[in-house]
């Protein structure tokens, strides 16, 4: 079986940077494996912009942001393939993947970083009633109906939730000529970024209705028009509150879910909220030797922060390989009282760590504390939080010496 | 007059209270950093964006991704885009490439956002 | 002009076409969609029914117990999935212990083979993950799962194989008998044929009514039906009925031929006959119902849900007669009509002879067609030999079912041809997965579009005027 010193599944922005990571970490006997057509994943149909100003310290669009790291990649001369699919990862790290040219291959890996990305929230799985005609789409798929391909998939536009590539899409779409009618939100706030509501649905008059739902799809053929309700605190519709706005088209911008299917056939351990696995701080699973990070590991909202974290799972990755990642006691942060998650969700003793985590819902003047049973560790005022905004909280090592779980969470008022 | 703006410069999003009269900026308030001050004041005095958008390849089934290579007068969004849609590029295309230059006469390129070999 | 004509291509008029070009005939298939199995056949609960539910005498009864002895047979032959899982009628107190006593008795009379009435412990034995509180079961070994719009694809691509035609996008509006044949016309084009078989689902009653015949009324029921994750497939493996009430036989729970779990159906009389839009009444009370029978029923797992019309008649049984000449019914093929069909379409052809067709074999007859899910089933090996002489069987397109271009190429080009993205995806199980098409839906309509040499914003969803797109943006 051909071997492999180390196996990057995904050539988007988390394996490309993990990819760079590794190679100056040292490693040079690396492969990308990417299933499109070329490097880039999700960012080349991000022609938007707003990437890069953490990283770079300017704006970058999508296509931009995402060559920077694929010109990274060749100079250094990394090795990738592209059109090629990964089928299967097992627990002792051999890679099965399919193309053209090699049909069905195996390849052995000392370490695999898993940089697969997420996928959309469909119509099957949020369950809305309604007919099924043509014209729903989530918008990541339109994205790329316009973007890639160059074709309209619609003229009128509901939009249903209010993800950040909703709203891009409800700017992208009016101003290549279509009537985008609204953007429905379930909750009572955005799920996305204040700039995009502000720049994409304000500056062109698209009404943002929070507590609002689409309760059912008309149409035979094409999607002719749909119901929307407003929502009671319990989500539930408030059916006197009913009415009918035409379109042909619905996009579906209701959150994004990692792509774990190669991490299960691994036998990995994934954390229930996130949908992603379980890492300690250099992103490894708990399969030693399989890392993971970007949007496969959670979902994140810049994808700055997804280079950062892919740099942290590349630098763990050649440690794994150079065999000096030292088995270390490990303390379990646990997410509570607003703090819906954190990744890591376990840090090794005698080592520090950036935590990212998420807020259960909006919040004002709250303080993010790190708990030790009832010692408070460490805290952090924040004047503002939301499910939307991906938080931080540093982990000192020092805070780690003599606990064995830590807690997270938000104190009000 | 004042305004309640939110800052976009960055995902931040502060929300900035802008006092101005007559053309001219009295206060700016709410910015946690100094960016805040130019944003608030050109979005209430002249807002500005940057237009992404793609053209036509000539050469390449594709589309091309562009931007302008900085930001535009807002009110006269739909005019630079109908100028954008009557162009085409030709590949090779390098990312940063002028497509048009000198869009409605601003002084501002729009450019190639992507390398088409 | 044709010797016989079969007016639907849904799991019924399919087999009765294959069963037909078993002899030497030239049979055309009519239908007024863009693809096969888009009625009751591509909607359904895909139950092979052991037949202990149709009152003892009854076509149903007659028909259920004979096409299920057929049915793993067919199946084998056309390459169709299908798995004798078994099921059990699950009870919950004294009154729907007395109804399985029944169903046992009836069951019986009907000639199902292996019934048994079980208690609690035997039932949580097979089933550890139904309701604690349900007390007695009907187990019904010979009772499976098939899918129903694969059997009817298979069994029209095989028939097209064996010489018949089938024409897409024909609305049948008049029929006329003169000269010894009829005239079938959908207002601009004729199609001549000498019988003529109704299988046209839940608008059969119109069509009867072509030639005369009122006797009848087709009410559509609408079912509702939510899918789960393939990751929740294997919560039960038989299929779990709960005991009948007069609407149907109630929710049910059950694994489908490709791994899924499946909730449903509902039961709601309606009119309109095109009507499958699903409703929050109804997605509520297959979550409820299926919760009361299998307590772990993963709801949240759930990656589509549709709803397909059954066409009840007005006579509480299969109507199949010839209510005028050289003309045959097949009307009221409700549940268990698709266990029913392979043996409707034996009595079909039989009917027709009757009435004076001539029925000689068709020697060079071959009943194989070779399973859509070849590829998805060979081995590595087996796999790397196909894609170094076909490429495309190396590019994956729908990447949660792992389904490649080759296959997708294959579904375009075998019989009866995928026009259409549903097409594609009833045939390969492309865009079926979790993502709901969400990644490989663009491509898909790239290959069909070249594939069928058509413009990209041609490409429709399932026909008429369901476009992904508008056109070029610029």
């Amino acid at each position: 079986m051909e071997h492999k010193q180390l196996i990057i599944i995904g050539g988007g922005p988390a394996g490309m940077s993990a990819a760079v990571s590794a190679c100056n970490e040292g490693i040079r006997d690396i492969l990308i494996i990417e299933r499109e057509e070329a490097l880039g994943g999700i960012l080349k149909q991000c022609i938007h912009n707003g990437f890069g100003l953490h990283k770079f310290g300017e704006q970058l669009t999508g296509p931009e942001y995402a060559e920077r790291y694929s010109d990274n990649v060749k100079e250094l001369g990394i090795p990738y393939i592209t059109e090629t699919m990964v089928v299967d990862v097992s627990d002792d790290r051999v890679v099965t993947a399919v193309n053209k040219e090699k049909g069905y291959f195996q390849i052995k890996a000392d370490a695999i970083i898993l940089a697969m990305g997420c996928r959309e929230r469909s119509r099957g799985a949020l369950n809305i009633p309604g007919a099924r005609p043509a014209g729903i789409y989530t918008a990541g798929t339109a994205q790329k109906f316009v973007n890639i391909m160059g074709y309209m998939p619609g003229k009128r536009v509901v939009i249903l939730g209010s993800g950040d590539i909703g709203l891009i899409m409800a700017r992208r779409m009016t101003l290549e000529g279509a009537k985008v009618e609204a953007v429905c939100e379930l909750m009572p706030y955005s799920g996305g970024l204040t700039r995009n509501i502000v720049q994409c649905l304000e500056d062109f008059g698209i009404p943002l209705l929070l507590s609002h739902t689409i309760t059912e799809i008309h149409g035979k053929d094409r999607v002719e028009g749909v119901t929307i309700c407003e929502v009671d605190e319990k989500r539930v519709p408030k059916k006197e509150t009913a009415r009918h706005i035409e379109c042909d088209t619905i996009l579906l911008s209701c959150g994004l879910i990692p792509e774990n299917e190669l991490s299960k056939s691994a036998g990995i351990t994934l954390d229930r909220v996130t949908s992603g696995a379980v890492v300690d701080g250099d992103r490894q699973t708990s399969v030693p030797g399989i890392f993971a990070c970007g949007n496969v590991l959670h979902v994140h909202d810049l994808v700055d922060f997804v280079s950062d974290e892919a740099e942290i799972a590349g630098k763990g990755a050649a440690d794994f390989i150079k065999g000096i990642k030292e088995e270390k006691e490990t303390v379990e942060i646990i997410p509570e009282g607003g703090v819906r998650y954190t990744v890591p969700q376990k840090v090794a003793k005698g080592e520090g760590a950036s935590l990212y985590f998420r807020v259960a819902d909006v919040y004002k003047n709250v303080t993010v504390a790190l708990y030790d049973g009832e010692n408070l560790i460490a805290k952090k005022k924040r004047p503002k939080v939301a499910p939307g905004e991906m938080e931080r909280f540093e982990i000192k090592p020092e805070y780690l010496e003599n606990a064995e779980k830590l807690t997270l969470k938000l104190i009000f008022g | 007059m004042t305004r309640e703006i939110i800052c976009t410069n960055c995902p931040i999003g502060c929300p900035l209270t802008v006092e101005f009269e007559d053309g001219k900026i009295l206060s700016i308030t709410g910015n946690t950093c100094k960016n805040g001050i130019t944003f608030g004041t050109n979005e209430v005095l002249c807002p500005k964006r940057t237009i992404t958008t793609i053209v036509k390849m000539e050469n390449r089934s594709g589309m091309l991704p562009v931007k302008s290579a900085s930001e535009l007068p807002k009110e006269r969004i739909f005019e630079f885009m109908a100028i954008i849609n009557k162009v085409t590029a030709k590949a090779p295309v390098r990312c940063g490439d002028v497509i048009i230059s000198d869009i409605g006469g601003t002084g501002i390129d729009i450019v190639a956002t992507k390398t088409v070999e | 002009m044709y010797d016989v004509a079969i007016i639907g291509a849904g799991v019924i008029g399919s087999l009765i076409a294959r069963e037909l070009t078993k002899y030497s005939l030239s049979v055309v298939v009519i239908e007024k969609e863009a693809d096969a199995a888009l009625g009751a056949t591509g909607a359904n609960s895909g139950i092979v029914h052991a037949g202990f539910d149709a009152k003892p005498g009854s076509l149903k009864a007659r028909f259920n117990v004979a096409g299920n002895k057929m049915m793993e047979e067919v199946c084998r032959q056309l390459g169709v999935s299908f798995k004798n899982n078994g099921s059990l009628v699950i009870g919950f107190d004294d009154e729907d212990k007395k109804v399985i006593e029944e169903l046992y008795e009836r069951g019986t009379k009907n000639g199902v083979e292996r019934l048994e009435v079980i208690d609690s412990k035997r039932l949580h034995e097979l089933e550890p993950n139904v309701s604690e509180k349900a007390t007695v079961a009907l187990y019904a070994p010979t009772g499976g799962i098939v899918c129903p719009y694969g059997l009817a694809i298979a069994a029209l691509g095989n028939a097209m194989d064996n010489g018949a035609d089938f024409r897409r996008c024909f609305e049948v509006k008049s029929l006329e008998f003169k000269d010894g044949f009829y005239e079938i016309s959908d207002g601009s084009e004729n199609i001549c044929a000498k019988f003529v078989v109704n299988a046209a689902g839940v608008f059969s009653d119109a069509i009867a009514r072509l030639v005369g015949d009122d006797s009848f009324k087709i009410t559509p029921r609408k079912g509702e039906y939510m899918l789960c994750d393939k990751e929740s497939g294997g919560i039960v493996s038989h299929t779990i009925f709960r005991t009948p009430s007069k609407m149907g036989k109630g929710i049910l729970v059950s694994p489908t031929v490709d791994g899924n779990l499946l909730l449903g159906p509902t039961a709601t009389d309606i009119d309109d006959k095109e009507d499958t839009s699903t409703t929050p009444e109804g997605l509520a009370v297959i979550a409820n119902e299926c919760l009361a029978d299998v307590p772990g029923v993963p709801t949240r797992t759930v990656i589509t849900s549709f709803a397909g019309l059954r066409s009840v008649d007005n006579k509480g049984d299969f109507i199949i007669d010839s209510p005028a000449k050289n003309f045959v019914n097949c009307a009221g093929i409700e549940s268990p009509g698709l266990t029913s069909a392979p043996a409707i379409a034996v009595y079909v052809a039989e009917l027709l002879e009757g009435l004076g067709l001539e029925l000689k074999k068709n020697e060079a007859f071959n009943p194989y067609r070779t399973s859509m899910h070849e590829f998805r089933d060979m081995t590595m090996e087996e796999k790397n030999e196909k894609i170094k002489k076909e490429p495309a069987y190396g590019k994956i397109v729908c990447r949660c079912e792992t389904i490649s271009e080759g296959e997708i190429i294959r579904a375009i080009r075998e019989n009866p041809g995928a026009v259409t993205v549903d097409g594609v995806k009833r045939r390969t199980r492309a865009t079926m997965g979790r993502c709901g098409g969400g990644f490989c839906t663009p491509t898909i309509v790239e290959i069909l579009a070249r594939e069928l040499g058509i413009k990209y914003e041609e490409v429709t969803k399932f026909g008429g005027e369901s476009v992904y797109n508008f056109g070029k943006v610029k």
